[in-house]
């Protein structure tokens, strides 16, 4: 295995690790402190104890979180040094800042798990509230930076090294804003949803108890506004992407040649070969109306970019059209189950319905795979630059050889955490209560 | 004295370590007591220490946070020289890392067998033991200046192996006596700590006691080694135990040791714990003041090494900012769990 592809694959197995919990350690604070907050408004003792239920996991994810997250944040030097010498001036900011928002979750998380009985009840919703704002502001600041390699902003380039550094024109950079509504909204989705998922599961196999239905409603009330905002959100990036990053949107759309009226491809395969896309289905104008909001549109195709400069095509072409068609369906089902909830004024018209059950059961891993396939495209998509047009990856790898060494032996660390997280998880909330 | 930004990142960055050495240190000291347990209360030792860095690792952990990310944004070309020259020992903590923190609430939440939470405790301790020694090793070859020379030798190209850059340069005599020293230190510090969260049950402060004097006895051995072993290599350590701005430290340090030490046996427990943190303030303040103005000895210095000025002057902003927050956040935390034991 190369070296440069052994860093690569490192860096995206602890970022595909990492950001699982990192995107539950920004949903599910929320569905405690709702949970909690119910409690106090209507003293149901079932909220309780899935506020006390949910926080346990929230305290077994945070924990794998915070040390995967350290984990990556050495891997920056450890495996790309040289980006760091270049872009950490630039992009430091908002890991600084990330580093406060995330010091201030470990602190209130503290609280908010061990001090149920040490502060008050008012006192201790706040501790919730804070971890909840901190744990989604910790995952902005990421983006933002991860938004900054795709649209490097804040300073000029002069004989190779930057100059008249701007930390936060870098970080008001063109991708930061679409890029950080995108992966937030698909935290709450991929949390809500999931969690609504297990519940629904509990509640198919025979167990309607109060407990279930009411996570069922408190998952559903995160997960399933955030899923049918998504779309749009998707929206604003896929725009972002076509004005910013015109190759990349060439590579996701697999979209060759340069033309008016660009038709959308559903599907379909790259043959590299013949430089066209087999076995999709086309939408007449579809590409143009949807990146441009104008069905004659010119869009750029792959062709009008050097051939070094292309990411691998069929990857991200793949990985869109997986994001896409799972975020469509988590979309879907949610429409289904708000307008089953709203027509029947209680969640018993949701937990009560078979089939819509079953669905949601069906999307509950599909935020979590679409998150994953979502930073294949962002990522691969960003190939072969690790700085978008700045930067080559290859350049910023470091020096050191036998990198397939560290990649295995993490790869191995991080299935065998996951393996005992999954098995912890499901002693912990899965499990209905014993009282 | 002439001081610049970059000179006050500099200080912000080991005021950060100092803080994580401090708690974040002491927590994994906790660990090694856990792997030490012994005698008839070697249960309630381990709950004691369970019970006493429980709430709180997790924020003492991200002092490690700041210090990384102030370095990569402040010294890029420092961080970056660390992450290459010293990438097997990190990656080697940065496991011991992951372990230690997922085996502590993986035992904490775990609802199975015994010998399963038993299991989760075992490598919650070794990871607690290996962390803090390989961190040491990597300040080891830093301070003998073995990070700067191979980062030299890679960058001029000259012909080397690959064992002569990335495995030598931090793991020599010198570097493992720092590691060693640290882990006794953090153990020695823990010890003080848990004779004052152990109030109320005199065996069990007792048995903390005696860790904590063992400790020091230990720790203060691997200095006297450590020093030994750098004194005739010149450099920083050559600085650190000649006459000059670092002989009141060393001095200073020296009475905090034997202060610490004179307090546990004594059993006044609070100046204990005074003296032992000063004591490990003091041992990292002479390594940095030996080493000013130094960041990769031999050559690279602060300077040469820093960021532009103004991300230096706004990530400092942004501390100031953030600390408004931060430090009334963590001074609660504190407050609320260190709470009971103050007043009894």
């Amino acid at each position: 295995m190369p070296d440069l592809l052994a860093a690569r694959s490192q860096m995206a197995v602890s970022l595909g690790f990492h950001i699982i919990f990192a995107v539950v350690g920004i949903g599910l604070p929320v569905l405690m402190v709702i949970a909690e907050w119910r409690w106090i408004r209507t003293g149901e003792a079932v909220y309780l104890e899935l506020a006390k239920r949910w926080s346990k996991g929230a305290a077994i994810l945070f924990a794998v979180g915070a040390v995967s997250g350290t984990v990556l944040s050495f891997e920056l030097g450890l495996l790309w040094p040289n980006f760091m010498r270049f872009a950490g001036p630039i992009i430091g900011m908002p890991f600084s800042l990330e580093g406060f928002a995330f010091f201030t979750e470990a602190i209130f998380l503290g609280l908010y798990l061990y001090a149920w009985d040490k502060v008050g009840r008012r006192a201790h919703l706040f501790a919730g509230i804070v971890v909840a704002l901190s744990g989604v502001l910790s995952g902005i600041f990421v983006v933002i930076a991860n938004a900054w390699m795709n649209t490097p902003a804040g300073f000029r380039l002069v004989d190779g090294a930057p100059v008249d550094v701007r930390p936060f024109a870098a970080m008001a950079n063109a991708a930061a804003f679409s890029q950080t509504l995108h992966m937030t909204l698909a935290a709450y989705a991929a949390t809500g949803l999931t969690v609504a998922g297990i519940h629904a599961l509990s509640i198919l196999r025979g167990n309607p108890s109060p407990f279930n239905r009411l996570a069922l409603g408190v998952a559903l009330a995160l997960g399933a506004p955030a899923a049918m905002l998504q779309p749009l959100s998707g929206d604003v990036s896929a725009r972002m992407v076509a004005k910013n990053q015109p190759l990349k949107l060439a590579a996701l759309e697999s979209h060759f040649e340069t033309r008016r009226g660009a038709p959308l491809h559903v599907g379909g395969w790259p043959d590299m070969d013949a430089r066209e896309t087999r076995w999709a289905i086309r939408i007449p104008r579809g590409l143009s109306l949807l990146a441009f909001h104008d069905p004659n549109a010119e869009v750029k195709g792959l062709e009008a970019f050097p051939e070094d400069e292309w990411p691998p095509v069929a990857i991200v072409h793949i990985a869109f059209q997986i994001m896409v068609a799972l975020g469509t369906c988590m979309a879907l089902v949610s429409v289904w189950a708000l307008w089953r909830w709203w027509r029947g004024r209680s969640i018993d018209a949701v937990a009560g319905h078979r089939y819509l059950l079953r669905a949601l059961v069906l999307v509950a891993p599909m935020g979590f795979l679409a998150i994953e396939a979502g930073w294949t495209v962002t990522e691969v998509g960003r190939q072969p630059w690790i700085v978008y047009g700045v930067l080559r990856t290859v350049d910023a790898v470091t020096p050191m050889p036998g990198l397939v060494v560290p990649f295995l032996v993490f790869t191995l660390l991080y299935v065998l955490l996951g393996v005992i997280v999954v098995y912890l998880l499901h002693q912990q909330i899965v499990r209905a209560p014993s009282r | 004295m002439n001081l610049t930004v970059a000179d006050v990142a500099a200080w912000v960055i080991v005021v950060a370590l100092n803080a994580y050495v401090l708690f974040g240190g002491a927590d994994f000291g906790g660990g090694v007591w856990d792997l030490l347990a012994s005698g008839p209360r070697r249960q309630q030792q381990r709950e004691l220490v369970s019970h006493a860095i429980g709430p709180i690792w997790e924020a003492n952990h991200v002092w490690l946070i700041v210090v990384v990310v102030m370095l990569f944004v402040c010294f890029p070309p420092a961080f970056a020289a660390f992450g290459t020259i010293l990438h097997i020992p990190l990656s080697l903590m940065l496991i011991g890392i992951v372990l230690r923190g997922s085996a502590f609430v993986f035992r904490s939440y775990s609802c199975g067998p015994r010998s399963e939470q038993q299991r989760w405790g075992q490598i919650f301790a070794v990871s607690s033991l290996i962390t803090p020694v390989v961190l040491g090793m990597c300040v080891g070859s830093v301070v003998s200046g073995n990070v700067g020379t191979a980062l030299a030798a890679l960058a001029a190209g000259t012909p080397t192996s690959f064992s002569a850059v990335y495995v030598r340069p931090w793991l020599g005599p010198f570097e493992i006596a720092v590691g060693a020293m640290t882990v006794a230190l953090l153990s020695f510090l823990a010890a003080t700590y848990l004779t004052i969260e152990a109030e109320g049950d005199p065996n069990l402060q007792n048995d903390f006691r005696n860790r904590a004097l063992g400790a020091a006895i230990v720790a203060m051995a691997l200095a006297i080694v450590a020093l030994v072993l750098g004194a005739g290599r010149g450099g920083v350590m050559t600085r650190l135990i000649q006459p000059g701005r670092t002989t009141l430290v060393l001095a200073g340090s020296g009475v905090a040791a034997v202060g610490s030490a004179a307090a546990l046996l004594q059993r006044r427990f609070r100046l204990a714990r005074v003296a032992a943190a000063g004591w490990v303030t003091l041992v990292l303040w002479g390594w940095i003041l030996a080493q000013f103005p130094l960041i990769i000895p031999p050559n690279l210095t602060i300077e040469a090494a820093a960021a532009p000025n103004r991300t230096l002057e706004e990530t400092l902003a942004v501390l100031v900012g953030g600390g408004v927050v931060l430090i009334p956040s963590l001074w609660y935390l504190l407050r609320v769990f260190k709470r009971q034991e103050s007043s009894t």
